[in-house]
């Protein structure tokens, strides 16, 4: 298993794998959106409570999953930079920052238009939201912080030390909603038999593709990182020739 | 037993680092052995201050390693640094404090009495500006301070980064002559200059950097 | 070989030098409280000088104004060290990084948070906040600015030798203490109600705790990048 996983963060290895990878995970991610968006729009019945409004839920939910998600991601990847030195894991981490900023500002919108018709106002200061967007500023303090330094080790190196401690904001948010009353609903992805399966299977399929996405457009960034830092590599201008 | 003396010393062993995008140091071996004075030369820009800063334990080598009295230095970075005193290109000073507050600071840091401060001052030839703010002395008295925190310390291993910049003909015999008493004490030093090296006493090595 | 000196006796030497260095400019050093005056002096200023308003608002101007304040003055915390090779001193001294840290960021909150501690009764009573609650407003602001001194610190490590980097450090402090503002505000607000503020005072000691176990680990890391 190690030697897949050495093998996997050299960055030629990588660069290869991930030509052929992409292609995969866009036609998948596409199909499961479009599956998901059918059955959700569509298909699913409206909520008993909120109507047809509910359906901002579909995009609402996997993007706020998503936004966790990657930073998990960023914050894991930066561990590994940081303690075993791995150039490809701060690659990693500098790829998906800008993705889950965007999938976090989508939650903080789609929840804020959510929100006006459901509680009557566009934000309100509970525990869940501040945190989310506090998740939101630790993503741009991060892209801010890379770009101060000219430096690319540097740049690499302070930046996981900022992702490692950003950390202790994820599960302020997973269970905000737990130790706090809060104006938020409670989870019902996730709790089993909260959600009938005709509500639930296209979120699902929503959460799937919007993770495929990331995977595609991660893998993506990811080239043009590696393409960055080993531009002096030989290996790389074969492969450039080619 | 024999390897027993080569043991003592600093060793350096296949050491690579990149500044930026440069490979700066290409596989370099060096050893540093009691009595023993190494003088790193070589032109502006091959490397000379990083390889001190890697050897100080600032900077982590992208491979190889660096061994202090036959160990790692990584096993017990403290002990290491502990034992090892540095002069970068900056002298550490504080401009508002003067010359003995700023030392009577790092010599309770390093564990040395606060009564032998003005004695090496003196010896540096400081004695008229103890009590002035280091901001009204000159470059040369500013760098002959920075140098007596460094005999201060005692510490086994002086790391010196171009010690005599400003310095007048005076001063660097100073600092030569100090560093001919810590060579001769059984200390280790590795000097980066572009000047010769010429303690009185202690064995000077001298490594080309190119 | 020299006896290592305790490592008490250093964590005290490196607060009293950043002390003493503190006092010799001490016009320096007291910005922070001039801009937390004059920020109070705008609140009544800017909205109407009633009573009942300013009383409103109190809890959350006083904590905002104590927090830029604070973030002003985050900047100077290791700039001088790192610009001298005072930091890279520090960082070869062979003590703990971490505890050497602790002292600074400690120095640094005796200078520009305790001030603004003793200053805000003065600035609480100019917007209306009644007696009864100084007490508890002291409290929190003392909590608090001890959180951002030490979660400021790790900013401030982390930008070492960034151009301009005072609004980035304010930048990457902000949502690290968000929860400290909340439940700041919140004690303050409830004292000024006349309600008990045990709730979120706790919970403020416990972040303060929080941060001073963990900010002196991110502080010595990122200072370890910083002098490379």
């Amino acid at each position: 298993m190690w030697t897949w996983f050495h093998k996997l963060a050299s960055p030629p290895h990588f660069y290869r794998i991930a030509g052929l990878t992409i292609p995969a995970f866009s036609w998948a991610a596409g199909l499961l959106v479009a599956a998901g968006l059918y059955g959700g729009l569509v298909l699913a019945p409206p909520d008993y409570q909120q109507g047809e409004g509910f359906r901002i839920f579909y995009v609402h939910v996997p993007s706020a999953i998503l936004s966790m998600f990657v930073y998990a991601t960023m914050a894991i990847a930066a561990a590994i930079g940081l303690i075993w030195r791995m150039k490809l894991a701060h690659a990693v981490a500098a790829a998906s920052a800008p993705i889950g900023a965007w999938f976090t500002a989508c939650a903080l919108a789609t929840g804020s238009i959510w929100g006006k018709p459901m509680w009557g106002t566009w934000w309100v200061g509970d525990a869940r939201l501040t945190s989310e967007l506090i998740l939101l500023f630790l993503y741009l303090g991060y892209l801010g912080l890379r770009s101060s330094f000219d430096d690319l080790q540097r740049a690499d190196r302070a930046s996981a030390v900022l992702a490692v401690i950003g950390i202790v904001n994820l599960p302020v948010i997973h269970y905000s909603v737990v130790w706090w009353n809060s104006i938020h609903q409670g989870s019902t992805l996730l709790t089993p038999g909260a959600m009938p399966i005709a509500m639930k299977w296209p979120a699902l399929c929503m959460l799937a593709g919007f993770a495929l996405f990331y995977g595609a457009v991660l893998f993506v960034r990811l080239r043009g990182e590696v393409v960055r830092r080993e531009r002096s590599a030989a290996w790389l201008r074969e492969v450039l020739v080619k | 037993m024999q390897d027993s003396g080569r043991q003592t010393g600093l060793e350096a062993r296949s050491v690579h680092a990149w500044r930026g995008d440069r490979h700066v140091i290409r596989g370099l071996s060096l050893r540093v052995t009691p009595g023993h004075c190494l003088h790193l030369a070589g032109p502006n820009g091959v490397g000379k201050t990083t390889l001190i800063r890697i050897l100080a334990g600032l900077i982590r080598p992208e491979d190889g390693s660096v061994l202090w009295r036959g160990e790692a230095v990584g096993h017990d970075p403290d002990a290491f640094h502990a034992d090892t005193a540095f002069l970068g290109h900056d002298n550490a000073l504080k401009a508002d404090l003067s010359p003995l507050e700023n030392l009577a600071f790092w010599s309770a840091l390093a564990g040395r009495p606060a009564a032998a401060v003005a004695a090496t001052l003196g010896a540096f030839g400081l004695q008229a500006c103890l009590g002035l703010p280091v901001r009204v002395l000159s470059a040369g008295q500013k760098r002959r301070v920075a140098l007596a925190r460094v005999a201060l310390s005692g510490a086994s291993l002086w790391l010196l980064d171009e010690p005599f910049t400003n310095l007048d003909t005076g001063g660097i015999r100073l600092v030569e002559a100090q560093l001919a008493q810590h060579l001769a004490a059984g200390g280790m030093a590795v000097v980066a200059a572009h000047q010769p090296v010429t303690p009185d006493q202690g064995e000077v090595r001298r490594m080309e950097l190119s | 070989m020299t006896a290592r000196p305790g490592l008490w006796r250093v964590g005290m030497a490196v607060y009293a030098r950043d002390l003493r260095l503190a006092f010799r400019r001490w016009e320096q050093a007291v910005q922070p409280v001039v801009f937390l005056l004059m920020v109070a002096t705008l609140f009544p200023l800017a909205l109407s000088p009633e009573a009942a308003q300013l009383r409103g608002v109190a809890a959350g101007v006083l904590w905002v104004a104590a927090l830029l304040a604070s973030l002003l003055a985050l900047e100077f915390l290791f700039r001088a060290d790192h610009e001298d090779g005072s930091l890279e001193q520090l960082v070869l001294s062979g003590h703990p990084l971490g505890w050497l840290s602790i002292f600074k960021v400690l120095a640094h909150w005796t200078i520009s948070g305790l001030p603004l501690v003793l200053v805000s009764p003065v600035v609480a009573t100019s917007l209306a906040v009644p007696a009864s609650a100084l007490a508890v407003v002291m409290l929190s602001l003392l909590l608090g600015t001890g959180v951002l001194s030490f979660v400021g610190g790790a900013a401030a490590a982390l930008t070492l030798g960034v151009k301009r980097g005072g609004v980035l450090v304010s930048v990457l402090t902000l949502p690290l203490v968000m929860p400290a503002l909340i439940f700041g505000a919140q004690a303050a607000d409830l004292a000024i109600m006349g309600e008990s503020a045990r709730g979120p005072l706790l919970l403020l000691l416990a972040l303060l705790v929080l941060s001073v176990s963990l900010a002196p680990l991110a502080i010595a890391a990122a200072l370890r990048i910083g002098v490379e």
